[in-house]
């Protein structure tokens, strides 16, 4: 299973990874980071595909995915 | 190569190359468009870069990018294109970068005219731009000096990490004098690795920049730019004496081109006159020569100061500050690109004479 | 295991001062995984322009140049003309390209040069507060056009591409967007055909990128995202505008 990180710190809360994840693996938590954004976390990532459209949205490098093995590639970044 | 005949500007163009600038960014105006028309023949032939601008805006940004790459740059202008350029200029010294640029006067102010004028003199020592940033000035007065000093500006603006600018009129830009650029040799460029935007091989990365939004770094930059200023005016105040060495009872003070008219007119009233008067002529307009001054305002037989300038008295407001003022301080002018001729300009100095009741 | 994605080698680590939701950190990431692919770190000079990405010069671990308001696509020109094994980048806004830099980019692209200008578009000027761009939509409301543009009063807005698309000197135009993963990954792709035209020292190469500005727009992030693809898809059509190629 992908393994996606999410830098809690870096996040600015502004949810365009979770509106980007097609498979609802992100949601924003009710807890505030260090700058007092509510960040945004794996609710299920056992869902996660590794497709990294979280990351290509994230404007802040915050997302960090790592996978077993090979990457299944749905499209060329 | 011995001496040879060369227009001003086309001389400009060439000790610019002498002196290793290889690279040129500018936009045509009257009376100078002619160094642009010579390094665009030049330059391409010697591996150099010559690009026409759309805009003086736009050529003095080209240079400012050149300099952040450590390389030998230069733009020439005019009055109004100067202007246009005082935003770059306030950059590149903000980011401390060698450039030098070339103010050939002419009258102003707005459109104004094409011939002869000083009136840019406030404008090169005193606001080229917004902020606490000034230019190292040199004035030439004929062609030969203004080689020798292009030669030296580049130097000079590599010491300082500061602009350099050196400032003619049409006279001698558009004039043909007898050249030598046999004992004209540059100095080469000191190592720019540590600052200049050359690529990150092997090194930290480097950055140009002029922005200080946190106020304490801004003020300790303005202070170390108040520090070169001040090194300037200890070790760089270039000025000549002419016929000074018999205590004369006026001194004028001229630059440039008006000074060579005082030299004539000097060397005239002396011949008819027999009454003792002689000139400082300042050649760096900043560093002004103000000790010269302060001390011969203090002296005895000094009894009066002339000043000649091709404007409404911008350099006879330093004359003022630098004699205090102690004797009194004349001034002739002619505008409007009209440069003074030596009969009006002994007629000047016959009038300081008798005001003084010599 | 094996990281797929990561912040790019050739961005510092430090967090922007973007708002949240801001595309500005995007479009920065997409140049820096471009620089990374193509190896060029160490031969690449960033030209920061004047406007919210100024501090790109402090996110790009590159040699940078922070440029005067406009003038980004002249310094860039000065630096490659004298330097041309770099390569070289503008990066500006609407504020910064289309308004007060127009003469700059027009001439760099008319003569040719063998840079690359990365342009973000998105209909307003951010850093000052909100005021109308050259880009701001008809009838958009902004601090300086309180009752909505009024292109009756103030014209209509600047396509970039468009204009650039007329010059007869040979260049690579296109515009993509960033409001969503398909967009960005073509977003992406425009980005590493534009670099590589430069690395081919082929053309002058133009990539305008549709963003977002929240806390100007005053609407959500993701909401704004819709907003775009709304209002400003419409009229500024994606696609590529021109490659050298063409006028072979």
């Amino acid at each position: 299973m992908p393994q996606v990180t999410i830098d809690k710190n870096r996040c600015k809360g502004c949810e365009h990874c979770v509106s980007a994840c097609p498979q609802n693996v992100l949601e924003m938590s009710d807890d505030i980071n260090v700058k007092g954004y509510f960040y945004s976390y794996t609710a299920n990532p056992q869902r996660c595909i590794g497709c990294t459209m979280c990351a290509i949205m994230c404007p802040d490098m915050a997302i960090e995915i790592k996978v077993h093995g090979t990457q299944y590639k749905y499209f060329n970044y | 190569m011995a001496k040879i005949l060369m227009k001003g500007s086309e001389a400009i163009g060439e000790a610019a190359i002498k002196a290793g600038c290889l690279s040129y960014f500018a936009y045509p105006i009257t009376p100078q468009s002619e160094i642009a028309e010579y390094l665009a023949k030049r330059l391409p032939k010697i591996g150099g870069t010559f690009l026409q601008a759309e805009s003086e805006i736009a050529a003095s940004q080209m240079v400012f990018g050149a300099a952040g790459t450590g390389v030998r740059v230069m733009t020439t202008s005019s009055s109004p294109g100067i202007s246009l350029m005082s935003e770059a200029m306030s950059y590149i010294a903000g980011a401390e970068l060698p450039a030098v640029f070339v103010n050939i006067v002419r009258g102003g102010p707005g459109l104004g005219g094409i011939l002869p004028s000083q009136g840019d003199y406030f404008q090169a020592t005193k606001g080229a731009g917004h902020g606490n940033f000034r230019f190292l000035v040199l004035a030439p007065a004929n062609v030969q000096e203004f080689v020798d000093y292009m030669i030296k500006a580049f130097p000079l603006a590599e010491k300082y990490r500061n602009p350099v600018m050196l400032v003619g009129d049409g006279l001698i830009a558009q004039m043909m004098e007898p050249v030598d650029f046999d004992n004209v040799a540059s100095t080469p460029q000191g190592d720019v690795e540590s600052w200049a935007t050359t690529g990150c091989k092997d090194r930290e990365t480097n950055l140009i920049n002029s922005l200080f939004l946190d106020p304490l770094k801004l003020e300790k930059f303005n202070d170390k730019l108040a520090d070169k200023y001040n090194r300037m005016r200890d070790e760089e105040v270039v000025y000549e004496e002419y016929a000074m060495d018999d205590d004369p009872d006026v001194v004028m003070v001229a630059y440039g081109t008006t000074s060579r008219v005082v030299k004539t007119a000097i060397d005239e009233f002396r011949k008819e006159d027999k009454l003792k008067v002689g000139l400082i002529r300042p050649i760096t307009l900043f560093p002004f020569p103000m000790d010269v001054l302060r001390n011969l305002s203090a002296k005895s037989h000094v009894k009066a100061f002339g000043v000649v300038e091709m404007s409404i008295g911008q350099m006879l407001e330093d004359v003022k500050w630098a004699t205090l003022e102690r004797k009194p301080v004349e001034f002739f002018s002619r505008k409007g690109g009209i440069v003074p001729n030596p009969d009006e300009t002994k007629d000047f100095i016959k009038n300081i004479f008798k005001k003084i009741g010599a | 295991m094996k990281t797929i994605f990561k912040r790019p080698d050739s961005m510092t680590d430090m967090v922007t001062h973007y708002c949240p939701g801001c595309t500005h950190g995007t479009a920065h990431r997409m140049v820096a995984e471009v620089v990374d692919e193509m190896g060029i770190r160490e031969r690449t000079v960033g030209i920061a322009p004047v406007g919210c990405s100024v501090l790109l010069y402090k996110y790009m671990d590159t040699d940078m140049h922070q440029a005067a308001h406009g003038r980004a696509p002249a310094v860039a020109t000065g630096v490659k003309r004298v330097k041309p094994g770099l390569i070289v980048y503008s990066y500006q806004g609407d504020g910064d390209l289309a308004s007060i830099g127009t003469a700059e980019i027009i001439h760099a692209a008319n003569r040719g040069e063998k840079i690359t200008v990365v342009f973000i578009n998105n209909a307003i000027y951010g850093m000052t507060g909100g005021q109308m761009a050259p880009t701001t939509m008809p009838n958009q409301k902004t601090t300086t056009s309180p009752y909505g543009r009024d292109v009756n009063d103030v014209g209509y807005p600047m396509r970039m591409c468009e204009m650039l698309q007329t010059l007869r000197t040979p260049s690579y135009i296109a515009r993509a967007s960033l409001h969503d993963p398909l967009h960005s990954v073509q977003a992406k792709q425009a980005l590493k055909k534009a670099f590589a035209y430069q690395n081919e020292n082929k053309c002058f190469s133009f990539v305008e990128l549709l963003s977002i500005c929240p806390t100007n727009w005053g609407i959500p992030p993701v909401k704004s995202m819709d907003w775009l693809v709304e209002r400003m898809l419409p009229y500024y059509p994606l696609g590529v505008f021109k490659t050298p190629e063409d006028e072979e």
